[in-house]
């Protein structure tokens, strides 16, 4: 009887579209990341003396934390740890500067004998768990601006530490909590303006500034000619010309900062890399190297691929990190287009179908967290496959599911199946 | 709140950026054809060039360490043809068994190898590379890359310079930046200076048409890298200097290091036995003879061996009671065959001389009695509440010398060497329970104090100096290369200069006052102001060990020595001539007539198996 119910209930409640997806993610990146270490001599994708050995145990090792989430750790755990751990792995965040090797030049790993962890990647977890928690409790409202300080400093304490231990990549990703922000309620303009500042900043170091001043001027004219017929009432009339004025102040600040910025605040390794991206450099055999070599192998790969363990770019090692950061180059080289279009679908749908489950939610805490989770893993596929296309500076962050590495794996796995486990509960008693 | 329309447009957002990076990728992919040729399954290759490794030489340019050509041979087994295995065996000196089994190999992991280009056969020596070369054009898919061993034209060093291996798997795991089958520095310099002796690999990109043929190079060589070679280092040591040091080092265990005290610059350092230069060039197959050998030449004793001191550390006894006050060079002790240091009559011995003596005969004749004395001054000096507090000072002063801690040279195995804190005797006597008795041995540099042959090399340095030192190095400053600018700072002793020159008296007297039973008068060569102290420091076990620290000339000195030679009895016996012959060679560049017999029987004994 008992069995029955349960076997029946895990048919309906989990939500298999998506074990199915993040199964097939992980033994495609892992047979990647095979023909990315295979140099010289054949070995065994099981040698446990490289990457491809030690993936499979890292992902054994995952599938039995996902178990752990779906079926072991009760659901209402999640919530009701946030806050203590929240706050012991800002404490890890802030250790590890002080008590890490330096990694080529950021003090962000743990090491532990053999095992080294970047308590960055909990880190993730436990924003987006308090982000849903603060945020799904009733009477919270993001217009409010004592509400929104706080959802925003959840997400920017980490994200400045982070930045603190050289990590500036993986800071990047928490900007991708925005768009949750954005679902409960904040307000639309901030996107616009977040998207109009990175233009702006692109044209002022790409052109000049007196360009980007005309460029504002204009934006703020036709602003203000389109909402202005469009409000009849005085007031209404007034805050819209207030605002536009306001938001061209912050463009022109933005234009004559950006110079300083630009040269002074970033380190000159990021700028360089942004140089690269925007085409005012082509250093092919210095900071552009990995990026020409990334497009090399997945342009050579062409529609069909070169087949598997085939790719010549691939074999021989010539792409820096490659089983890590730049794995997608290896689907693009060996698998060609069809390879790297079925990768693409797969993150498609599967942020999708996160975003479908979480909508269809009661709990407010599981639509939040589902919107978190979406987030970061929208923003670590997009700056990883742009970054690997040349569209994105480089920017060393891993590619969920896929790239080499134990610690991001397990982290993301326990990240989309805290998700599945809250989506069980929310389908158990229907 | 109805967030429907926010979730669409998110989604619809999702679903443009998706669609960009497919733009994107169709466009690299199948519209661009700058990254490829043809779809016709065309790729790059590429071919490797490996950088000539930097290469040694000593302080006056000679070469120690240089390169030789050899060859590996290199295979694509898809575009190799039916060949003759016996001719292929036979030109590169190899069996047709090894030829077979090899390709079999390849057959056998035919999809997994595809275009790769593999190594078939390495170092090969130029030579047979020729007889390959010529008949190459019968064997398609088969070519050959110029790699660089090592070649050693002197026979000095060994030990010190190190050896090159190929990668280990482990090896690789912590170096990313190694790829299977390049060679690294495993030893000596060759590890301590590996990146810049390394330099960095280089390729040439070809396209290969739709029959694996290599077309022209790809985009006129745009993206072709160019080897850096690597760069040379200049040692401090002094080849031929060394090679002596080696030859009279035959046969004995120990070491001998010379400093050039106005630089810290090491000329010589022997570890003895060691390895010959042949050995190291050809290090694969003798790696397990050595490793197990009992007398471990693989040890870089100089660096690495912690000796009792024995007599030469009165020097430091003295100069540190002289600098406290309580000694000072017109006392007198008497010795009658040793000092009598418990009420019970315990005594520590010493050899019959005439007494008492004053501190000048005192370290000329190396009296034991009058160091206890001393000791005894500097631990009881009222001036300190106990004898741990007194302890304490004293013991600040001698690592000031540069004892007891690591000297910070270039040499990553270097040990400190040991002078006992006040807590390891409040440990084992229980504290207030040791006096100056209970340690009196540390008067003749005896008991728990170790140092290293290079440690006792830098003392010899201080005395010439009078008192400062620089940290003693081996790799000079050159192009490219760069030192610890520590290297070029000087270190002072808390010992005042003005007391040097009264010890040293005793020093000059040892070795040149012939006749007055100084201790050192084998080292006495005609002319050269050799200033030495000699040492015979007891070895647990057999016979004591020899020791002799040296300086020459008295003034402006050009070089500082110490020969430490284990179990070969007194001081004056084997460590004396040896340190002295090396002064000779190095300050005449011959060695004189009258001195030739010493030499002969230094060159010709074995003191070991």
């Amino acid at each position: 009887m008992q069995e029955d119910l349960l076997d029946r209930g895990l048919k309906k409640t989990v939500d298999w579209r998506l074990i199915v997806l993040y199964l097939a993610l992980i033994l495609f990146g892992w047979v990647n990341i095979y023909a990315a270490v295979q140099s010289g001599e054949p070995s065994s994708i099981f040698d446990l003396g490289s990457n491809s050995g030690k993936q499979a145990l890292w992902m054994a090792g995952a599938v039995v934390l996902a178990a752990l989430v779906l079926f072991v750790i009760n659901p209402y755990f999640w919530e009701s740890v946030c806050k203590p751990a929240y706050a012991v792995v800002l404490v890890l965040l802030v250790l590890v500067i002080f008590m890490s090797n330096n990694v080529k030049g950021s003090h962000s790993w743990f090491e532990l004998g053999p095992v080294k962890f970047q308590p960055a990647e909990l880190s993730k977890i436990t924003t987006s768990l308090l982000l849903a928690s603060i945020m799904s409790k009733p009477g919270f409202r993001m217009n409010n601006w004592r509400h929104f300080a706080l959802a925003a400093m959840i997400v920017l304490l980490p994200m400045l530490v982070i930045v603190a231990e050289s990590e500036t990549g993986s800071a990047l990703v928490y900007t991708g909590f925005i768009f949750v922000l954005y679902r409960e309620g904040l307000t639309g303009w901030i996107l616009v303006l977040a998207g109009l500042a990175v233009l702006l900043f692109v044209l002022t170091i790409r052109t000049h500034w007196w360009i980007s001043l005309i460029v504002v001027g204009v934006v703020l004219l036709v602003y203000l000619v389109y909402y202005l017929r469009r409000t009849p009432s005085l007031r209404l009339r007034r805050r819209v010309v207030r605002n536009g004025l306001m938001a061209a102040l912050a463009g022109v600040a933005l234009v004559f900062a950006a110079d300083f910025l630009f040269h002074k605040v970033l380190k000159d390794y990021q700028r360089e890399r942004i140089e690269v991206v925007l085409g005012m450099k082509e250093d092919l055999k210095g900071v552009g190297y990995n990026v020409h070599q990334s497009l090399i192998a997945i342009g050579s790969g062409g529609f069909w691929g070169k087949g598997y363990l085939k790719g010549t770019q691939t074999s021989f090692g010539f792409v820096p990190e490659q089983s890590t950061d730049f794995i997608f180059c290896t689907v693009g080289e060996e698998w060609g287009f069809v390879g790297t279009l079925a990768v693409i679908v797969m993150y498609g749908l599967l942020l999708l179908w996160i975003v479908r489950d979480a909508e269809r939610a009661r709990s407010a805490f599981t639509r939040i967290y589902g919107y978190c989770v979406a987030s970061c893993l929208f923003m670590h596929l997009f700056i990883n496959i742009g970054m690997t296309l040349g569209l994105m500076p480089v920017i060393g962050i891993p590619l969920p599911f896929f790239s080499y590495g134990g610690s991001s794996l397990w982290a993301f796995t326990v990240m989309l199946f805290i998700f599945i486990a809250l989506d069980r509960q929310e389908k158990k008693y229907f | 709140m109805e967030n429907d329309n926010r979730s669409t447009k998110l989604l619809i957002g999702l679903g443009l950026v998706l669609l960009m990076l497919l733009g994107r990728l169709f466009y690299v992919q199948i519209i661009d054809d700058g990254y490829k040729t043809d779809a016709d399954n065309n790729s790059l290759t590429r071919e490797m060039i490996y950088p000539p490794r930097g290469v040694i030489y000593d302080r006056n340019g000679l070469l120690l360490v240089g390169n030789k050509i050899c060859y590996d041979i290199l295979v694509t087994p898809r575009e190799v043809k039916e060949f003759d295995t016996l001719a292929l065996a036979t030109a590169l000196d190899t069996t047709a068994d090894f030829v077979r089994e090899r390709m079999q190999y390849y057959h056998d992991y035919r999809s997994r190898i595809g275009w790769q280009t593999l190594t078939f056969l390495k170092m090969v020596s130029a030579e047979t590379y020729l007889r390959f070369a010529e008949e190459q054009f019968l064997y398609p898919g088969f070519k050959a890359q110029v790699r660089s061993l090592r070649e050693y034209p002197f026979n000095a060093g060994g030990n010190l310079l190190g050896y090159i291996s190929e990668v280990s798997p482990e090896y690789l795991e912590d170096h990313p930046d190694y790829k299977a089958g390049d060679y690294y520095g495993r030893t000596g310099l060759e590890a301590a200076r590996e990146q810049e002796l390394r330099g960095s690999k280089g390729w040439h990109i070809y396209l290969r048409d739709s029959r694996g043929r290599q077309k022209n190079s790809y985009h006129d060589g745009d993206f072709d890298v160019e080897a850096v070679p690597g760069k040379d280092i200049v040692t401090t040591i002094d080849a031929r200097l060394q090679q002596y040091g080696q030859q009279l080092m035959k046969g004995k265990k120990g070491s001998v290091v010379a400093i050039e005290p106005s630089t810290g610059e090491i000329l010589t350092m022997v570890s003895s036995p060691g390895i010959d230069v042949d050995v190291l060039a050809d290090f694969g197959r003798h790696y397990s003879t050595l490793s197990r050998d009992k007398n471990k030449p693989l040890y870089n004793r100089a660096v690495s061996a912690s000796y009792p001191p024995g007599s030469v550390f009165k020097l430091v006894n003295g100069l540190v009671g002289l600098e406290d006050g309580v000694l000072q060079p017109w006392m007198q002790y008497p010795c009658y065959n040793g000092y009598v240091y418990t009420s019970s009559g315990r005594k520590l011995g010493c050899h019959t001389h005439r007494s008492p003596l004053n501190l000048e005969d005192a370290v000329m004749m190396s009296c034991n009695g009058y160091f206890c004395y001393v000791l005894k001054s500097i631990l009881e000096n009222p001036k300190y509440h106990s004898t741990e507090e007194a302890y304490i000072h004293w013991r600040e002063m001698v690592m000031s010398f540069g004892f007891g801690r690591k000297l910070g040279s270039d040499f990553p195995s270097e040990l400190s060497g040991n002078i006992p804190s006040a807590d390891f005797y409040n440990r084992y006597y229980k504290k207030g329970h040791w006096r100056f008795p209970t340690i009196v041995s540390l008067s003749i540099g005896q008991g728990e104090i170790l140092t290293t042959p290079l440690q006792i090399a830098n003392l010899a340095a201080i005395m010439a100096n009078r008192g400062y030192y620089y940290i003693p190095h081996v790799v000079k400053e050159s192009e490219g290369v760069e030192i610890d600018p520590k290297y070029y700072e000087k270190q002072y002793t808390l010992v005042d200069t003005l007391q040097f020159h009264k010890v040293i008296k005793g020093m000059w007297k040892a070795v040149n006052a012939l006749g007055e039973g100084g201790t050192a008068n084998a080292a006495y060569v005609a002319g050269l102001d050799i200033c030495g102290k000699t040492g015979t420091a007891q070895n647990p076990h057999g016979k004591d060990n020899s020791v002799f620290i040296c300086f020459a000339p008295m003034e402006n000195p050009k070089i500082a020595v110490a020969a430490y030679i284990e179990n070969a009895g007194f001081g004056a016996t084997w460590a004396c001539p040896i340190a002295s012959l090396l002064v000779e060679k190095y300050l005449r560049g011959e060695i004189s007539e009258g001195r030739r017999e010493v030499e002969r029987r230094v060159l010709t004994t074995r003191l070991i198996n």
